[in-house]
């Protein structure tokens, strides 16, 4: 056993709420972070080094959300292996994956058992390949990519964000310089990297999206069953990002880490921009104008008027959000985006919490609503369900923004709850959601005034049938 | 592409009447293959979750508490504690210098803040690895608190459900006998292996209610700590489903002489076989009459309704591929009396007892198969042209791509399938599926067509 190992992931600060237990997690665990991640890579089957448990637990959570078939393998350690190493049975799960799925890339990520047991995984590849080797298996022979995710360091997103990071280390060679612009979009909805790479397509840019779930977690039925969904970040585009003239990588609570955007720039990807997401009309803005200077010509017509429709709806819904009080929780980078969208609509965000604890939460979010709050919203990283609803307890919030796991908050509270992000558990479509762009914006928009209606029209004693 | 089957899972896939019986099982899932199964953590969550209130704490990382919050329909008619997801959601710190302070204090925070009737500490691989010692912070903090703090032995990597049931049946064994009896009517007995799902016990209770019996202790759905621990004084064990109980039923037994009975709940003929079978153990006129009386009521109200489906139903086939293999008897049965054809069953933790019976009771060319994966089940799914396929919530997008129709028969299910009542609903999920329109616009169907 070796746990000191080092690890390229930073340590995690302690919680900062004065709890010992968790109560109700606001986070998930971090290989299940680089499985989604790996979904998101063209003719690749993501692998979980562990026991068998932690892959069928993860797929049965994304399968939920998503309502798509997901294939994650395990080297299904049992007893003796947890005490001798895994070795062997990584290596027959490879073999095996290989000859089923025939992939042309398998992402490896450990779990919290082979990490504390201490395997060596990228070692062991390399044994793998070894022995494979000059056995004329060289064509068959997938791409075989590691990250280490042990679950006691840090969350979900570091996972993802570690997985991309490992693709990039992995793939990207030197290349040409190209006019294309890497995207490392994190982690949206399959919805949301549709639109994006509609925006992109709109703008003649030439983008790389890395991953890309768009297809491969929300993929059209077919009349034969595919092994391995279509679509995701084709690999000879991974492998030539060093080339691209910029990198855009959304997150603004990544300044710490050492993201996959960073290592991009130090191996000549051009430019290295890190935003936040594009969610709200400012962050938007402030994309389509990072755009226009990336492909040198000015906003498409098409989306100068969403914008000005979107415009037009916060001018037409203003009164019925003004003022309202909202508390939102889920990943950091999705909190940021979403309270700049509730601080410019109105909405006081009363509450703005994760189970992920970057240390740039707070920073983040005041730099995206210093102008617009009068007073700060409360900000906490590294809280579970429990430690929101004591915060907020006392807030009185009028609705509440997240996943579908803060939906007893809103049942006990009797206020709406905005479904929004991962995982969305109680709803048809939580993976379609649109979070992003002007589009996403809009039917946010929507979304939150429709609500807040409903519950002023069920609360009414005349029950208007106009509002 | 290579086939589907792994060569070395040939020996866990029988076809019936096509080969002598022989099955291999209760083996370690292969790597790389895709297992739809689950953990002894899972297992013995499954069983114990339901206790409603009693404190249910996972020690180890945040993943396994998080993944198994609330997730199964299991309803209490009082608190409600079970709902609630706890975990020690171990830190790197812990890891290297060991997670007890951090258990001990969690523990005694829950307990606080809570006021549990027992608690339950569940063991993750990580424990296992670090060697945490449960037992004692257990009993360190059961001393102080004054309430039953019991471990679980669950590490996921110690084999599979089958050994989370059993470190289950140890931990409720704990409490068992620790209760007075005082009062217990001769005509008792105790609800083994249901779990509540959608209310299904409340509808079992009414059953042996009606029939004079009472009911000392539901394990574990819409379970009480208190009820556990006056169980031995029931005078019959009536075990559902194989799996998940029966060790339970045995320690019981042999510790205090109480005799158990299985059953199922399943389908309207296993449903009144079970009830008779209860009838029969108690040896009195009086039950056995009731008995009648309620099977007889139910079924009036039943067939009548049945025979919509049925007509529509008759000669489609199903699939089955369950966690137990017990329930799998029940539903190749539930499938007969809705006039259709299994043409595979399935389990993932099934016995060779189990798959000899599974052999016996289905038609020959019927695939049986132990511990399968996404790629065997897409391919016998195809191959045999199944209409509706009963599964869980990993199973059902396998039969959604293929352009098939599902049904929901795991714990994660939200509708009652017990009961009389349970087969109407059964029938009626059934039909909602296999007849909708929708199938004819698939690409896959209108090439066949
Ligand atoms: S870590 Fe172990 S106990 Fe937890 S889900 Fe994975 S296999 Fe199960
Ligand atoms: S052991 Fe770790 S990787 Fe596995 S489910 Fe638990 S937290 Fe996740």
């Amino acid at each position: 056993m070796n746990p000191a190992r080092k690890t390229s992931l930073k340590l995690a600060r302690p919680k900062s709420a004065p709890y010992v237990s968790t109560t109700n997690a606001c986070k998930l665990c971090t290989p299940l972070g680089a499985c989604l991640a790996f979904r998101g890579v063209e003719n690749t089957v993501p692998f979980l080094h562990g026991s068998q448990g932690c892959a069928t637990y993860m797929r049965r959570y994304i399968i939920s959300h998503f309502r798509e078939p997901v294939d994650i393998a395990s080297s299904s350690l049992g007893e003796k292996h947890a005490i001798y190493g895994g070795s062997q049975n990584l290596k027959q799960g490879l073999q095996n994956v290989m000859s089923k799925y025939g992939p042309q890339l398998i992402g490896v990520a450990t779990t919290c058992l082979t990490e504390t047991i201490g395997d060596n995984v990228p070692m062991f590849v390399k044994e793998f390949q070894e022995e494979h080797g000059g056995n004329g298996h060289e064509a068959a022979m997938p791409l075989i990519v590691t990250v280490s995710s042990p679950s006691y360091h840090g969350t979900h997103m570091e996972g993802f964000h570690q997985a991309v990071r490992a693709l990039i280390d992995r793939l990207a060679e030197p290349a040409e310089r190209t006019a294309s612009v890497n995207l490392l979009p994190g982690f949206g909805s399959p919805a949301d990297i549709r639109h994006i790479k509609e925006i992109m397509t709109d703008f003649g840019l030439t983008a790389i999206i890395l991953p890309d779930i768009s297809e491969t977690l929300d993929g059209p039925i077919l009349a034969t069953y595919a092994r391995i969904p279509a679509g995701g970040t084709p690999l000879a585009d991974i492998k030539i990002m060093s080339g691209s003239q910029a990198t855009l990588e959304f997150g603004a609570t990544l300044k710490n880490q050492d993201t996959a955007g960073k290592l991009l720039e130090t191996r000549g990807g051009g430019t290295l921009y890190q935003v936040g997401q594009p969610i709200g009309l400012r962050e938007t803005d402030f994309y389509f104008g990072l755009l226009e200077v990336l492909a040198g010509r000015p906003t498409p017509i098409k989306h100068v008027l969403e914008r000005g429709r979107l415009l037009d709806a916060l001018v037409d819904g203003h009164k019925y959000v003004f003022g309202k009080r909202a508390v939102v929780y889920g990943e950091e980078d999705l909190v940021v985006g979403l309270t700049a969208f509730l601080a410019e609509i109105g909405i006081h965000p009363v509450l703005c919490a994760s189970g992920g604890d970057s240390g740039y939460l707070k920073e983040a979010i005041t730099a995206v609503t210093a102008d617009l709050l009068p007073n700060p919203p409360q900000i906490r990283g590294g809280v579970d369900f429990y430690d929101i609803a004591q915060e907020a307890g006392s807030l009185a919030p009028d609705l509440i923004v997240g996943h579908s796991k803060g939906y007893h908050l809103a049942r006990r509270w009797k206020i709406p709850l905005i479904r929004v992000g991962f995982p969305i558990h109680d709803r048809f479509g939580g993976h379609r959601i649109l979070h992003l762009g002007y589009r996403g914006a809009q039917q946010l928009l929507d979304r939150i005034i429709n609500a807040i209606l409903a519950k002023k029209q069920e609360d009414s004693p005349v029950g208007y049938g106009y509002l | 592409m290579e086939p589907a089957i792994f060569s070395e899972r040939a020996d866990q896939i029988h076809r019936v009447g096509e080969q002598p019986f022989r099955m291999a099982c209760n083996r370690e899932s292969l790597a790389g293959a895709v297992s739809q199964r689950a953990c002894v953590f899972c297992g013995s969550r499954v069983v114990l979750y339901p206790i409603a209130d009693a404190l249910h704490l996972v020690h180890g990382p945040i993943g396994c508490a998080a993944y198994t919050w609330d997730i199964r329909g299991a309803l209490s008619s009082g608190p409600e504690l079970h709902r609630l997801s706890f975990s020690t959601d171990l830190q790197e710190t812990d890891v290297i210098f060991g997670g007890e302070k951090k258990l001990y204090r969690a523990l005694v925070e829950l307990i606080d803040r809570h006021h549990p009737e027992a608690a339950f500490v569940y063991s993750t691989c990580i424990v296992g690895i670090i060697g945490d010692d449960l037992e004692g912070i257990c009993k360190k903090v059961s001393r102080e608190k004054g309430l039953p703090v019991i471990p679980v032995q669950s590490e996921g990597f110690k084999g599979n459900k089958r050994a989370g049931y059993h470190a289950a049946c140890q931990a409720i064994f704990r409490l068992v006998g620790t209760g007075s009896t005082e009062g217990i009517s001769p005509h008792s007995l105790n609800i083994l292996g249901d779990f509540n799902l959608a209310g299904e016990i409340w509808i079992i209770r009414d059953y042996f209610k009606r029939m004079g019996l009472e009911v000392v202790a539901n394990i574990t759905g819409d379970g009480r700590v208190g009820d556990l621990q006056r169980a031995h004084g029931a005078a019959l064990n009536v075990v559902q489903c194989s799996g998940a109980t029966m060790d339970l039923a045995k320690m019981m037994q042999q510790k205090y002489g109480i005799p158990f009975i299985r059953v199922s709940y399943f389908g309207v003929e296993d449903m009144a076989e079970s009830l008779y079978n209860v009838a029969r153990f108690f040896k009195e006129p009086g039950i056995m009459t009731r008995t009648r009386e309620v099977v007889r009521e139910e079924l009036i109200s039943l067939y009548p309704q049945l025979q919509k489906y049925r007509k529509a139903l008759s000669g489609k086939k199903a699939a089955i591929y369950v966690g137990g293999a017990f329930k799998a008897f029940s539903l190749v049965k539930a499938f007969r009396l809705l006039g259709m054809q299994v043409v595979l069953v399935g389990s993932q933790t099934g016995t060779e007892e189990d798959y000899r019976e599974l052999e016996e009771i289905t038609d020959d060319g019927t695939i049986i198969v132990d511990d399968s994966n996404p790629l065997e089940l897409t391919s016998f799914l195809k191959e045999k042209k199944v209409d509706i396929f009963v599964g869980g919530v990993k199973e059902r997008p396998i039969a959604y791509k293929l352009g098939v129709g599902f049904c929901d028969h795991n714990h994660e299910r939200k509708e009652p399938l017990e009961g009389f009542i349970g087969m109407l609903y059964f029938a009626r999920e059934v039909y909602n599926t296999v007849m909708s329109p929708v199938w004819r616009f698939l690409p896959r169907r209108s090439a066949s067509h």
